[in-house]
């Protein structure tokens, strides 16, 4: 097997043993890369850094004293800050943009001798849900059926992308209404968003801030455990980084759930569902109760209105982070005419520098939050969010220990089908997603099957606060009962 | 609540984001076709609910009020567009 195809958790046995060297490891990841221009993943590449950190790694474990991360090939999100590398959130705004700090996870990763391969294509500012609002045009689905290109998903679509055609071992993503868990379903690889506080936005390009976490897009399960671990970490530079202590992840995929309770949401039953989903949800159900668990009918009475408040939420916050972009401090700067002032450069370089759906998003947060429209919106969505919060809260005060969803109303679609669309027809990609964002709670997609057409579907399941070791458990035994194993046949 | 072409106009200059006049009608349908998705919003009984204002509930935590960073100029410029003498360099603001 070609060394691009390991896991985590098998490339850090290998390497104890000194079968092979995080060299050769990455040496594997590179040359895939090179060879996979066609997917549009990474945007920018950082070979040189790679393999002095390989080197650095190898010496490391020579001396006995390596992490399970130390010496693994990782692709980054175009979103978290890099030092000294291109970090433009795929929008032209940011264009030349390279920090001169690290954010907190990557430098994470780094510490514990992970390896930077390079930077991967997003949504732009994370706004979107299939990878189309890349300032670098869209990244590519490995999978194909047809000789149609399809959507790797969004807003990590670069990600998700690149593990499932083994550019790397694994990549961060960040989710703030879906953007790690739909497009690991679209690609057949499994992805969690943490509770939020347990990783650090620092140095992470903001959306929408009391939405936005940073989270794993790996091959396995176990590998998601081992990520995230080291992803994990109270930061004083976050205000709102959950000062607790971070599990140990791994230990806690034990594979027993035998009588953990797992809650079935009614209103998760959405009209117009696929069969296919509905079966895909059905056959889950199934291997939970299998694998010992008790099926519980619950109930999630505001579900139905996660995205309308997600879409006032999420917008408002975005019109204030995405003030910061003028011009002034970093990026681009639009050309001035003659007599041109500084109100016609904030103007023109936001017009020039961001793409139609930021614009589209910053332009609603701002109308939601201006005089006179603020309570009708803005509080009426935190309001509803607040019920939203408290529906989770009653189930698992009646001892739920976590949900099961499907993780996506649909499998992946053909890039440019929603070309035409409404933008709401879009939004409409997190409805199983959201409600986990806007409720503060961890969420994982877990592969479960393909549908008729070949494609992978993903489930989705949603643990209690804090509890991201007893929910990877439980996505570990839908794991195994699932058994998927399908990989993107070579086309690129 | 739909949104006319004076209030898209509007909308886009506090956003601070140009939008040509031709353009401003079809933002206008945009903007108000979200916001009608929004007014399901309407349907739900908020009477006596407390706005969320924090995910997870927690003190923001306090520390002496001292300066901790800062004393590189020559980083904080570096990614200007135009940085001149240790300063951001813009069009003229006051006249």
């Amino acid at each position: 097997m070609s060394l691009n195809k390991l896991t985590i958790a098998d490339a850090r046995d290998a390497l104890k043993k000194g079968d092979v060297t995080a060299v050769e490891l990455t040496e594997s990841c590179l040359s895939e890369i090179e060879g996979a221009g066609a997917l549009n993943a990474y945007v920018h590449k950082t070979p040189e850094i790679a393999l002095e950190q390989a080197k650095a790694a190898d010496a490391r474990i020579k001396s006995g004293d390596a992490p399970a991360m130390c010496g693994i090939p990782l692709g980054i999100k175009d979103l978290f800050a890099t030092k000294g590398v291109a970090t433009q959130a795929a929008s032209n705004i940011l264009d030349g943009f390279k920090p001169e700090y690290e954010s907190t996870v990557t430098q994470n990763l780094w510490d514990a001798g992970a390896v930077m391969l390079g930077k991967l294509s997003m949504d732009e500012f994370a706004m979107g849900s299939s990878n189309e609002t890349a300032c670098y045009g869209p990244a590519v689905n490995p999978w194909k059926i047809d000789d149609r290109k399809l959507t790797p998903g969004g807003s990590s679509g670069g990600s998700a992308a690149a593990v499932a055609a083994d550019l790397c071992l694994a990549a961060t993503g960040t989710d703030t209404g879906g953007s790690i868990r739909q497009p690991a379903a679209f690609t057949g690889i499994v992805g969690i968003k943490p509770t939020y506080g347990r990783v650090s936005r620092w140095g992470v390009v903001a959306f929408a801030s009391s939405l936005d976490q940073a989270g794993p897009m790996t091959k396995s399960v176990r590998d998601a455990a081992i990520m995230l671990g080291t992803m994990c970490s109270h930061d004083p530079k976050d205000s709102t980084s959950a000062d607790i202590p971070v599990p140990d992840f791994e230990a806690a995929l034990t594979g027993d759930i035998r009588g953990k309770k797992i809650g079935i949401p009614k209103e998760y039953r959405i009209e117009g569902m696929p069969a296919e989903i509905q079966k895909l949800w059905d056959d889950g159900i199934a291997m939970m109760k299998d694998a010992g668990a008790e099926i519980v009918d619950i109930s999630l009475p505001h579900t139905k209105y996660a995205l309308p408040a997600y879409y006032v939420v999420a917008p408002a916050e975005a019109s204030s982070n995405l003030a910061r972009y003028d011009g002034v401090r970093y990026g681009h700067r639009a050309k001035l005419a003659a007599g041109e002032g500084i109100v016609d450069m904030y103007e023109k370089t936001r017009a020039e520098g961001f793409g139609p759906e930021v614009q589209r998003r910053v332009m609603i947060g701002t109308y939601v939050l201006s005089a006179g429209f603020y309570d009708a919106y803005y509080n009426r969505a935190r309001k509803v969010r607040a019920l939203i919060k408290r529906d989770f809260e009653q189930v698992f005060a009646q001892g739920i220990d976590s949900i099961l969803t499907p993780a996506t109303p649909s499998a992946a679609f053909g890039l440019g089908e929603m070309d035409g669309a409404d933008p709401v027809e879009m939004y409409m990609q997190d409805v199983f997603t959201v409600t986990v964002n806007l409720a503060g709670l961890p969420g994982v997609s877990v592969p479960c099957g393909l549908d008729s057409k070949g494609l992978p579907l993903g489930l989705q399941l949603i643990g209690r606060p804090w509890e991201e070791g007893d929910l990877l458990n439980h996505a570990h035994v839908l794991e195994q009962a699932a058994g998927f194993a399908a990989k993107p046949e070579k086309w690129w | 609540m739909s949104i006319d072409i004076d209030t898209a106009r509007k909308v886009a200059h506090l956003a601070r984001i140009r939008v040509p006049e031709d353009h401003l009608p079809e933002l206008a349908q945009e903007l108000s076709s979200i916001l009608t998705f929004m007014e399901q919003l309407n349907e739900v009984d908020v009477e006596g609910v407390e706005p969320m204002t924090s995910v997870t509930p927690m003190r923001l935590k306090r520390r002496v009020d001292e300066v901790t960073d800062g004393g590189y100029p020559e980083k904080i410029l570096k990614n200007a567009p135009d940085a001149r003498e240790g300063f951001f360099a813009v069009p003229k603001v006051v006249e």
